[in-house]
């Protein structure tokens, strides 16, 4: 999950430095997300996954980090297989 | 403090009515010499109106932001220059309310606003490309021990000069990325201002939102404890957003009651006819609804979301907040229009008690600070994803 969200985040996060230099619990907006990279990233999220984000997990929060993008795509996967 | 008795007495929306008076008077003045409003922040001041929103414990009154919002009303409709000053201010207030607990440095500072009235100006703008860009920077603090420096060309500091501390954004450090920002306030004495632009404009012109070099140097603890980032999505925007379209639903009040007065004695002339432009002030009165209705709903949904990070991050709130924004800048542009049309030459003339050209002119600020246009980029961003609530009661 984490290696799929690393290259997914390289590839739309935009930011100023290569994710290979970011920990997993590193904060994304003080690495440099913007708010159009997060959604741009969410939406590759959907499109990978087959998933599609709720409205509860519609924050900062959820993409504050690589942990937290990955434990939110987990939450919804499970949710939306059961 | 010895005066702090007898006005804090009286309500709010009194102490309120009462500075508003004296910005009416000066209204005309300050924007013909595009100076700023002394005598109403003097009357603001004199009224104790600066620290309101700070807690009781600090020497403020717990003002909810709602009533905040309506001492924007107020002043709004006396003019538009002192009230968005006031507003401005209240912004670093709710600010630094929410994002400095915990540091002696602020509750002290806090202090010192109610204590002795003192003006928060707001240096975010910076040249070099960042523009109105808010949450980026170029300029970075520099932390030696105890000391933090900062050095700014600042495009816009809105009465800069009128100020008596500067709310400052910039990066971490100087190895920050530029949307990795802190915000420092300096006081009065810790900074110097280079003026480098003037400000000479359609409207708004008492808010003299002059250009400056910032040059301050100041102990550690000023620096902000939160990222700015959370202070921005949490509270900065909301907040600008909401006091914003208070004061310019006060602008188009006012408008709207020149236009009304106008109708009125034109009925009084001529008893048993209907004034041309009777019609006309039923529709600004309908728009002046949706205003109001647009302007209570995001204070009612912000009040509910206050103190709980999850609600205030959501993007169905920073959709709702962008949404008021846009909704009260452009409808007042279309009650002050209407009103210029109801009350003709004595509308458009500048000395006449119909006068609306200072309305008209201030209302126009209201769609370029943070440019509609990018609000609606960010907006349309969000609606990649986000679904909005069709629920009444949810």
């Amino acid at each position: 999950m984490h290696d799929v969200v690393r290259q997914l985040l390289a590839k739309h996060g935009s930011l100023p430095v290569s994710v290979d230099e970011i920990a997993n619990n590193a904060d994304l907006y003080d690495a440099g997300l913007s708010s159009f990279a997060s959604v741009q990233l969410m939406l590759a999220l959907e499109e990978h996954f087959d998933v599609e984000f709720p409205e509860h997990l519609l924050n900062r929060k959820s993409f504050s980090s690589i942990d937290a993008i990955a434990a939110a795509v987990s939450e919804i996967a499970d949710d939306q297989a059961a | 403090m010895t005066a702090a008795g007898p006005v804090t007495a009286m309500s709010l929306p009194e102490r309120a009515k009462r500075a508003a008076k004296v910005a009416a008077k000066y209204a005309d003045a300050v924007d013909r010499e595009g100076r700023f409003p002394s005598e109403a922040l003097d009357a603001m001041k004199a009224e104790r109106l600066m620290g309101v929103m700070i807690k009781a414990e600090l020497g403020g009154e717990g003002a909810s932001l709602s009533e905040v919002a309506d001492v924007c009303v107020t002043l709004g409709q006396a003019c538009g220059s002192s009230a968005m000053v006031y507003a401005m201010h209240q912004i670093q207030i709710a600010s630094l309310n929410d994002y400095a607990v915990g540091s002696a440095w602020y509750e002290e500072f806090l202090g010192r606003v109610c204590d002795e009235q003192l003006l928060i100006g707001s240096a975010t703008s910076e040249a070099g490309g960042i523009g109105g860009n808010l949450r980026n920077s170029i300029c970075a603090v520099d932390v030696v021990g105890d000391v933090v420096r900062l050095e700014k060309d600042a495009t816009v500091i809105s009465y800069g000069e009128a100020s008596d501390a500067i709310m400052v954004t910039s990066r971490r450090n100087a190895d920050a990325a530029p949307s990795d920002q802190v915000s420092t306030v300096f006081v009065k004495g810790q900074y110097t201002l280079e003026k480098t632009t003037d400000w000479d404009t359609l409207g708004m012109r008492g808010t003299c939102s002059e250009g400056f070099i910032f040059r301050a140097e100041g102990a550690k603890e000023q620096i902000l404890p939160r990222p700015f980032a959370e202070i921005a999505a949490q509270s900065m925007l909301a907040v600008s957003h909401l006091l914003w379209s208070a004061l310019w639903y006060g602008i188009a009040y006012d408008a709207f009651a020149r236009g009304q007065s106008f109708v009125k004695a034109a009925a009084r002339k001529n008893p048993g006819q209907t004034p041309p432009g009777a019609l006309r002030v039923a529709e600004a009165a309908n728009l002046l609804q949706q205003v109001k209705g647009n302007v209570v709903s995001g204070l009612k949904q912000f009040e509910a979301a206050k103190g709980n990070p999850d609600a205030l991050n959501a993007m169905s709130f920073a959709v709702a907040m962008n949404n008021i924004k846009i909704g009260t800048s452009q409808t007042i542009l279309t009650v002050i229009n209407h009103c210029m049309l109801i009350c003709g030459i004595a509308g458009y003339k500048n000395d006449t008690p119909y006068s609306l050209g200072r309305h008209l002119r201030d209302a126009h600020s209201a769609q370029l600070m943070i440019s509609n246009d990018r609000v609606l980029g960010n907006t349309s961003t969000m609606l990649l994803v986000n679904k909005p609530d069709p629920s009444l009661v949810g």
